[in-house]
C-alpha cells in the first residue's frame, strides 16, 4: 500500500524571507509514527527540487505530534522581492501532500 | 483583570487587510479586557513609509479609522482597551486619527497613547551594521534606503498602559508583544521571568493571526471540513497568572476551534519551535499541550522561555524598481500552447523592442501548475491564464509590461480574453538587528477633550 502525505497530515505553510516553513500535522499518531521515519529532510528536498538553495532542515515535535520542514530559497527573493504570484508559497505548500511515501 | 483572575485578550485582526465585522462582534459581546489589532506585515512599515515620504500625514493602516469607528463605541463603554500596531510608520498620525473618531463618536476622556521609537532610520544609517541576506555593509548597497525600523517589545507598550491609556496605537512591533504587554502589565510579570513572558508569547502567537486559530486557513473542504466559514469568528484567550489559558470564540460564530487548529497555528511560521526568538523572550513551544474543554474551548499549557536577545531585529525597506503586470486567459483546445505561444510573443517583443532584460521577465501559466513552479506537469487545462511580470527600474517600462500583454487581444494568438494590467513599486526586504542602547522607544499620550 503506497500513501501520500495528503492521506496521513496536513500541512501549514509559513514564510521568513526566502525561506519556506512547513509544518507538517499527521492526523493520528500511525501516521505520526510512519511520517517520523519516512518523511526525512532528504525526501522533502528531493520533491522540491530543483526549487531549493541549501540545507533542508526538520524539526520533530512529538507532544502535538508534528514536523517542521525549513526550505531555503523557494520564494525566489521573498514575499517581497519576487515576481512570482504566490510570493509566500501559500498556493506551493501543497506540493508536499503529492509527496508518496 | 476580570474576577476569577484572568486576563480576557481578544484578536481583532490578524493582518493589515483583514475584516472588521469579526472585531466588532468581540468588541460587543466578548467581555474583553483588551482587543488587539495584528495589522503590519514586514513589507507593510516599508509600504507605509514610502507613503508618508508622498504626504507626511499618512503612513499609518488605511482601514484604521474604519476599525476604530466599529469598535471604540463599544470598547469604551465596557472599559476593553486596545492595542494595535495600525501605526505603521506613522504611529502618532494614527493617534490622532483615532482622537478623531473618539471625538466623532463623544468618546470624551478617551486616553490614546502613540508608541514611537521603532524608526531608526538614522541610527541605522550611523551604525552601518551588516545586512543579513547579503553580508554586506549597509552602505554597500546601492538601492534607496526608505525605512529602518526595529522590533519593540512589549516593554514599548506596559508603560502606555500604566499611563492609563485605553487605546495604544504602535509602528513596528513584534506581533506576539501586542499580546504579552497587557499581560506582564495585568499580572506584574518580572522581565526577568523568561517562562512566563514564553508562555505569554505563545498565547500572543496563537492569536495573532486572528481566524487562522478558528479555522479559518484552517479549512479544506474535503480533509478538514470547517461550519460556517463565511462568518468565521474570531478567537479571544482567557490567561491566567501562571502563563496557561483557555483559547475560545463567541457563540453563534462560524469557524471552529479545536487542538488541530491550535497545532497547526502553533506551528505556523516557526522555523525551530524551540526558540522562537521575540524582543521579549527566546520562546520555547516545544512542551506545548492542548487540552479540548469543550465545544470551541481549548486549554493551552507548557510553553517556557530563555532570556531575550541582545540585539533588536531591524526590517529595512529599499527601493526596488517597479514591478510591471498583464495577465489574459485562454481557453478549450489547444488552451496551454495559445498560452506559450503567447509568451512568446511578450517575452520576444519585451526584450527587442523595449529593452526589458530576459531575465528580469517571469512567465507564469496559470492553471497549468504555476504555483508548482515545475515541479508538477500541466496536464490538460480547460484553461490557461498567462502572467507576464517583470521587475525593472521604472514605471514607464513597467507599464510596458502589461501593454504588451494587452495587444495580445488583436495581434494573437486567438481567443484571449480578459486581460488586466497593473504597475506597482516594489520595496525590497531585508534585514539586520541593532543594540537595544541604539533603540528609545517613547509614549505620547492625548486624551479627548470633554
Amino acid at each position: 500500500m503506497s500513501w501520500t502525505v495528503d492521506d496521513l497530515a496536513d500541512v501549514r505553510a509559513g514564510d521568513k524571507g526566502d525561506t519556506l516553513i512547513l509544518a507538517v500535522l499527521p492526523r493520528d499518531a500511525a501516521a505520526a509514527a510512519l511520517l517520523e521515519r519516512e518523511l526525512t529532510a532528504a525526501r522533502v528536498a528531493a520533491h522540491f527540487a530543483p526549487l531549493v538553495q541549501g540545507e533542508v532542515g526538520r524539526v520533530v515535535q512529538p507532544h502535538l505530534p508534528g514536523l517542521v520542514f525549513t526550505l531555503p530559497g523557494v520564494l525566489g527573493g521573498g514575499v517581497t522581492g519576487s515576481p512570482v504570484l504566490d510570493g509566500h508559497g501559500k498556493a506551493l505548500s501543497y506540493h508536499l501532500l503529492t509527496l508518496e511515501l | 483583570m476580570t474576577a476569577a483572575g484572568t486576563v480576557r485578550l481578544g484578536a481583532g485582526a490578524g493582518f493589515a487587510g483583514d475584516r472588521i465585522d469579526p472585531a466588532t462582534d468581540l468588541a460587543r459581546r466578548g467581555e474583553l479586557d483588551y482587543l488587539v489589532f495584528e495589522c503590519l506585515g514586514e513589507r507593510t512599515v516599508a509600504a507605509g513609509q514610502a507613503r508618508r515620504l508622498a504626504d507626511p500625514a499618512t503612513g499609518y493602516d488605511p482601514l484604521l479609522a474604519a476599525r476604530m469607528r466599529a469598535v471604540l463605541g463599544h470598547t469604551a463603554a465596557r472599559g476593553t482597551r486596545i492595542v494595535t500596531n495600525s501605526g505603521a510608520a506613522n504611529p502618532s498620525a494614527a493617534a490622532d486619527v483615532v482622537a478623531r473618531v473618539a471625538a466623532e463618536l463623544d468618546l470624551a476622556g478617551l486616553r490614546i497613547a502613540a508608541v514611537t521609537g521603532d524608526d531608526v532610520l538614522a541610527a541605522v544609517r550611523a551604525a552601518d551594521p551588516t545586512v543579513w541576506e547579503t553580508g554586506l555593509p549597509l552602505s554597500a548597497h546601492a538601492e534607496q534606503l526608505v525605512s529602518a525600523n526595529a522590533y519593540l517589545g512589549a516593554d514599548a507598550v506596559v508603560p502606555a498602559l500604566q499611563q492609563d491609556a485605553d487605546v495604544v496605537v504602535t509602528g513596528r512591533l513584534a506581533d506576539p508583544s501586542l499580546f504579552l504587554a497587557p499581560l506582564v502589565h495585568e499580572f506584574g510579570w518580572s522581565w526577568e521571568a523568561a517562562e512566563l513572558l514564553g508562555a505569554g508569547t505563545a498565547v500572543g502567537h496563537l492569536l495573532e493571526c486572528a481566524g487562522q486559530l478558528t479555522g479559518g486557513y484552517f479549512a479544506d473542504p474535503v480533509t478538514k471540513p470547517v461550519p460556517d466559514l463565511a462568518w468565521l469568528g474570531f478567537p479571544y484567550a482567557e490567561v491566567s497568572a501562571d502563563g496557561s489559558a483557555v483559547l475560545g470564540k463567541l457563540s453563534g460564530t462560524g469557524g471552529t476551534l479545536h487542538t488541530r487548529t491550535c497545532a497547526e497555528q502553533l506551528l505556523y511560521e516557526v522555523g525551530d519551535p524551540g526558540a522562537y526568538v521575540t524582543p521579549d523572550v527566546v520562546a520555547d513551544f516545544g512542551a506545548v499541550r492542548f487540552t479540548q474543554l469543550g465545544t470551541d474551548r481549548v486549554g493551552v499549557q507548557g510553553a517556557s522561555g530563555a532570556t531575550r536577545p541582545a540585539e533588536l531585529k531591524v526590517t529595512l525597506g529599499f527601493r526596488g524598481g517597479w514591478l510591471g503586470e498583464g495577465q489574459i486567459s485562454y481557453a478549450g483546445p489547444r488552451a496551454l500552447a495559445r498560452a506559450q505561444l503567447a509568451a512568446d510573443v511578450v517575452r520576444t517583443r519585451l526584450r527587442d523592442l523595449h529593452g526589458v532584460p530576459e531575465d528580469a521577465v517571469l512567465v507564469e501559466l496559470i492553471g497549468a501548475g504555476a504555483a508548482f513552479r515545475g515541479l508538477a506537469g500541466p496536464g490538460d487545462p480547460v484553461e490557461v491564464r498567462l502572467r507576464v511580470a517583470a521587475r525593472v527600474s521604472d514605471r514607464e517600462l513597467a507599464a510596458v509590461v502589461g501593454w504588451e500583454v494587452e495587444t495580445l487581444y488583436t495581434n494573437g494568438p486567438a481567443g484571449g480574453g480578459g486581460a488586466r494590467r497593473s504597475e506597482t513599486e516594489v520595496l525590497a526586504i531585508r534585514s539586520c538587528s541593532l543594540p537595544r542602547s541604539a533603540v528609545h522607544p517613547e509614549v505620547h499620550l492625548q486624551e479627548v477633550a470633554r
